[in-house]
């Protein structure tokens, strides 16, 4: 979130400098006049930034206990904790991670190091990743309601259950896959971009030096570009960890008295679990309060996984000096 | 000119395409051994595209079509069954821009090595200690071999380079401009190097640095727009020229 704010704020600078004004005008005053504006963009960002995160905190904070934390849902979702959801949120982004980062990561290897420019395939591969990142989260939603649930499960049903329902209804394992296909885009283009930072000529001296291309990408491309592997990666998962469109459909239940125990189990998550507090509580006063810290928590654990890709970053780029 | 018997590198007409640009036109020489060869010419004349072929790094590039032989050791590398893995093994090369690895300088020498399967600490030890020492900089980085090849000096990468090249133990060494990038000091290591270095192996150096062709080479082969103009002893070509083109351009005429 706090990411794309600040996109945004380098988008509106740059176009405020694009309309710039007739070339007669002095050079002090456009520059005063930029200046000025690419300020007032940073305020304005600063101050939605801010406000957002005081609103939340102010609102949530006191709420956040260990009980909070560690307890089930009570009395309507007036009363209780949040833990069912959080364990939600946490297994189903491991799986969409380890579904996700592989494919991805090998896809983008492919893209990078092995396709040529004219590629039939590496060109379908780059519209098919451009075409999905723009689709809107809500149609992977139904696309995994209507391929992984209706088709895979209904199918895997019949053929194994006799037609009884196990794998043809929503649940944890549809979601996370629903999820990984989301965030594929965000790691193939990461990885790619990272792959691609390693100078051609550190590639030319491994090769001169009798180093099969595998070898080089692995022993000097993977290393040379594992920041920005481990950066675009983490970001693309935190990004999943708080999407709740894609999961509406696939596998996120209103309540669960128990965890999943089970792939084929429904489970319950933190953004969803905020949206049917806002739109589906009886008791909004009561719910109110639990709402807020619940986005409290979601917000700690996107920015802590942010916080994590920022202090590997950091880490690594130390140790290569 | 040497006698195709001595020398360990024959290349005989060898063209080498871009799609439709031809980049060379029938290159023939004989390059001797554990001497220095220099090339010399005009930016654009195909001097590093030559060298390039002479370890198949221009494979890399897609859209390339060579034509002709290279034999080095009287074996054909453009044959079909040559493995260029183990080419590039036998031919080393060190480029314009020192590129050392983002490792440290101990991993940066033992890269080679470690591909070719010598895992031992101790045989590792030794080949780091006398590559860095046969590339003069074992006293300058013995005490730091565990930091980042990246903290050196320009000069000194390049030497980490080289050194890096020695360690695999090849043959020929071919080297793409390799004091382009460095200060006059750390240029004349470089040149006090090559002429080490040429007892043990065939060196093969372009340059846009006439003095420095003259300085390091005993053999040097002038350029000019895809074509081997002329190739003698370096003596030969710096006093007494056979063709025009070669004394115009090195007495500065034109490139």
């Amino acid at each position: 979130m706090l990411w794309r704010n600040f996109t945004s704020a380098i988008v509106s600078s740059g176009v405020s400098r694009e309309n710039d004004q007739p070339a007669a005008m002095k050079r002090t005053t456009k520059d005063i006049l930029l200046t000025s504006l690419t300020a007032v963009s940073v305020l304005l960002i600063l101050f939605v930034i801010v406000a957002m995160l005081a609103i939340i905190f102010i609102g949530g904070w006191k709420n956040l206990t260990w009980e909070f934390i560690s307890e089930f849902p009570r009395e309507g979702m007036t009363k209780g904790g949040i833990f069912p959801a959080i364990v939600g949120t946490a297994v189903m982004t491991l799986i969409m991670t380890v579904a996700a980062v592989p494919f991805g990561a090998i896809t983008a290897i492919y893209l990078a190091e092995y396709a040529s420019e004219k590629s039939v395939l590496a060109k379908t591969i780059r519209f098919a990743v451009k075409t999905l990142a723009v689709v809107p989260s809500i149609i992977f939603g139904l696309f995994g309601l209507g391929f992984f649930i209706k088709f895979i499960g209904f199918h895997v049903d019949n053929l194994f259950n006799n037609g009884e329902l196990h794998w043809g209804q929503p649940n944890i394992l549809w979601a996370s896959l629903t999820m990984a296909l989301l965030t594929l885009p965000i790691v193939i283009v990461s990885v790619e971009e990272s792959i691609r930072t390693v100078p051609k000529e550190v590639r030319e001296a491994s090769l001169a030096l009798g180093a099969t291309k595998w070898q080089t990408i692995r022993q000097v491309v993977i290393p040379g570009s594992i920041t920005g592997i481990l950066t675009g990666t983490i970001l693309a998962i935190s990004r999943g960890a708080g999407e709740v469109a894609p999961i509406l459909f696939t596998g996120a239940a209103y309540y669960l008295a128990d965890l999943p125990k089970h792939m084929n189990d429904q489970f319950m998550s933190l953004g969803y679990h905020i949206y049917i507090m806002a739109t589906q509580s009886t008791n909004v006063d009561d719910t109110l309060p639990i709402q807020f810290t619940t986005t409290l928590v979601l917000l700690l654990l996107t920015f802590s996984l942010s916080m994590v890709a920022v202090i590997l970053r950091y880490r690594i780029r130390k140790k290569a000096r | 000119m040497t006698d195709s018997k001595d020398s360990k590198v024959s290349v005989r007409d060898l063209s080498v395409f871009y799609g439709a640009n031809k980049a060379l036109n029938k290159i023939s020489m004989e390059i001797p051994d554990k001497k220095v060869t220099a090339f010399i010419g005009p930016s654009g004349c195909g001097k590093s595209t030559f060298l390039r072929t002479l370890n198949r790094m221009n494979d890399l590039i897609g859209n390339v079509r060579i034509e002709g032989e290279v034999n080095i050791d009287g074996i054909n590398i453009y044959q079909k069954n040559i493995d260029v893995v183990n080419l590039r093994k036998k031919v080393g090369m060190i480029f314009q821009k020192s590129n050392p690895f983002a490792k440290s300088i101990y991993d940066n020498i033992t890269y080679g090595p470690k591909i070719n399967g010598i895992s031992q600490k101790r045989k590792l030890d030794e080949i780091v200690e006398t590559s860095l020492k046969q590339a003069a900089i074992w006293d300058e980085v013995k005490d730091r071999l565990n930091t980042s090849a990246l903290s050196l000096s320009g000069g000194q990468q390049q030497r980490i380079c080289i050194a890096r090249t020695l360690a695999v133990n090849p043959d020929i060494i071919l080297m793409d401009e390799p004091a382009s990038a460095l200060d006059p000091i750390s240029t004349a290591k470089i040149e006090e190097l090559i002429h080490e270095l040429k007892k043990y192996y065939t060196i093969i150096i372009v340059t846009h640095n006439m003095q420095q062709a003259a300085r390091t080479s005993d053999t040097t082969a002038f350029f000019y727009l895809g074509e081997l103009i002329e190739m003698d002893k370096t003596r030969a070509i710096f006093t007494n020229p056979a063709k025009k083109q070669t004394e115009d351009y090195i007495s500065g005429r034109f490139g």
